[in-house]
């Protein structure tokens, strides 16, 4: 059964130095408060998964919080590139980033078969591209036992532990989201441990239309973090601040202003305020 | 790009518009449409406001029918959920939906393209390991080029991004040449037209190789071959596009504008 905890607590006891960590929202519900309350924490040798490292990750690349990034698309949604991202992966700084990519469909395939409990799931896909050799280890040919046809296997993804914002949690830790609800529930599903960042904890959930409902005891932390979200949106909440994800390319662009950026914005902030 | 062309005293507009206008036209209404961000996303929703108010928007954020008031700011945006027929999983667009040869066309941009369609978003330069430019990668490229049922590609031309090979094939178009789709087992049948700032590309019935077949007023082919990196074929007698009509630039001139006050 959920625990509902500080995300300061939550952070502490379910992500640990050198853990796989997957923190999922997809253009949504992007858990921001909970990666800050991890830089915070000054975890380290972290692989962290994500289908879009948008700035999220940038911020924990940044932070020297990554050694392996796993992923299918990272970028500035809407605006370019990740400098930081783009900095480790091209200088090193402040720490060498392996990195292990894929595609959406990939990706979303591979949390899947975590959550399924199965080693692999099977798709068309990646035939003919460059990634297909590029992640021999994790993409292999597959032939139908039926019709003989050769698919794809990609394995599955079991991180240490899920990360995810939602709107609702109720007081038993029960957590509800809607809207855009990406690979959430399957990440959730897939991992060992799971840390749920909420905008209120109400004392019942109402049903909504096309909501995900993760049973409390599916999830092991809920945390109370409203705007935990902020600057992507949660639907019915908050909408995209979009001058923060305009103003990130500028921050980001120069190790400088990022140092500067993190000291003031991050670490001297109390926890659930960045 | 802020180049003014003008077809008569009265109208003016952007290569970029044009650009915009010829990728909005290759849609016909009723189509399911699998759309990426940025330029193929103004060119749908423009189709959408002109000649194809049945065209569906599918956003691989799990969007189905999304009709959007003003241009998303990313494939997330909130607007597309609250407008769609259906918002499913990520899994499940992917599977259920892109997977089976459901959708139409697939409508991708491109960092580099070569003269068989393959598409380049991952690395430039270098090697893998230390590229010169690291781009943002696959996304949902791959599949959506793999299997809708035709694929058009909305990109501005230019010598670097125009190359007779990608450094790094991250979606295929028609791989090396003729057989490679069917040899790979790729369910559509690839893309169809390149539309750039320039003109239009299509792939030569024989070779697969894309052929220019269609300029804008005042473009010439050797411009369009100057803004190539390989040696661009051209047809017999190319097509010239007509020039974006007032309808066609209104709505995209107000669809641009509610773009750029959401960034304010």
């Amino acid at each position: 059964m959920a625990e509902i905890v500080s995300l300061a607590e939550a952070v502490e006891r379910a992500i640990h130095d050198g853990d796989t960590v997957a923190m999922e929202g997809f253009t949504h519900l992007i858990p921001f408060a909970a990666g800050h309350e991890v830089i915070r924490q000054r975890r380290r040798d972290l692989t962290l998964i994500r289908m879009t490292p948008d700035l999220i990750y940038d911020q924990l690349i940044g932070a020297g919080c990554a050694r392996k990034l796993i992923f299918s698309w990272g970028g500035n949604p809407g605006v370019g590139s990740l400098h930081r991202f783009r900095d480790a992966v091209e200088h090193s700084w402040p720490v060498p980033l392996e990195i292990e990519e894929h595609s959406h469909a990939g990706m979303a395939n591979r949390y899947v078969a975590g959550a399924s409990g199965l080693p692999f799931a099977v798709l068309r896909g990646y035939n003919g591209t460059d990634l297909y050799g590029l992640e021999g280890p994790t993409i292999k040919p597959i032939t139908c036992p039926f019709t003989g046809e050769t698919l794809t296997a990609v394995s599955a993804l079991r991180p240490d532990v899920a990360v995810i914002h939602a709107q609702r949690a109720d007081q038993s830790g029960n957590v509800q989201l809607w809207g855009i609800t990406g690979v959430q529930k399957e990440v959730v599903l897939a991992s060992a441990r799971s840390v749920v960042t909420v905008e209120e904890i109400v004392d019942e959930l109402d049903a909504r239309p096309g909501a995900v409902v993760l049973p409390g005891w599916t999830v092991s932390f809920v945390a109370r973090a409203p705007g935990g979200a902020h600057p992507s949106y949660a639907l019915g909440y908050s909408a995209r601040d979009n001058d923060y994800y305009v103003a990130w390319d500028a921050i980001a662009r120069e190790r400088g202003t990022f140092t500067r950026w993190l000291d003031e914005q991050v670490y001297a902030v109390p926890v659930g305020q960045s | 790009m802020t180049s003014q062309m003008s077809v008569d005293q009265t109208v003016s507009y952007t290569a970029d518009e044009m650009m915009t206008v010829s990728a909005a036209r290759a849609l016909r209404d009723g189509m399911t449409c699998f759309v990426g961000i940025g330029l193929p996303s103004s060119a749908a929703n423009l189709a959408r406001a002109t000649h194809a108010p049945s065209l569906v928007l599918i956003y691989e954020s799990g969007t189905i029918g999304a009709k959007p008031g003003q241009l998303p700011l990313s494939i997330g945006d909130g607007m597309l959920a609250e407008t769609a027929d259906a918002v499913v999983s990520v899994p499940e667009i992917f599977n259920y939906w892109l997977q089976p040869g459901r959708i139409d066309v697939g409508f991708l941009g491109a960092a580099q393209i070569d003269k068989f369609g393959n598409i380049n978003t991952t690395v430039i330069g270098g090697d893998y390991r230390s590229p010169k430019v690291r781009l943002p990668g696959a996304g949902g490229a791959p599949e959506i080029a793999a299997s809708c049922r035709e694929v058009i590609v909305v990109v501005r031309q230019s010598h670097r991004s125009f190359v007779e090979r990608v450094d790094f094939v991250t979606s295929v178009g028609y791989g090396s040449g003729p057989g490679d789709r069917e040899r790979l087992g790729l369910t559509g049948t690839g893309p169809k037209k390149i539309i750039t700032d320039l003109g239009v590309l299509e792939p030569d019935p024989e070779t697969l190789e894309f052929t220019l077949t269609g300029l804008y007023p005042g473009v010439s082919a050797s411009a369009a071959k100057e803004r190539t990196g390989w040696d661009l074929a051209i047809a017999a007698e190319p097509e010239i596009i007509a020039a974006p009509g007032p309808a066609e630039l209104d709505a995209l001139r107000r669809f641009q504008g509610t773009l750029a006050r959401s960034h304010q």
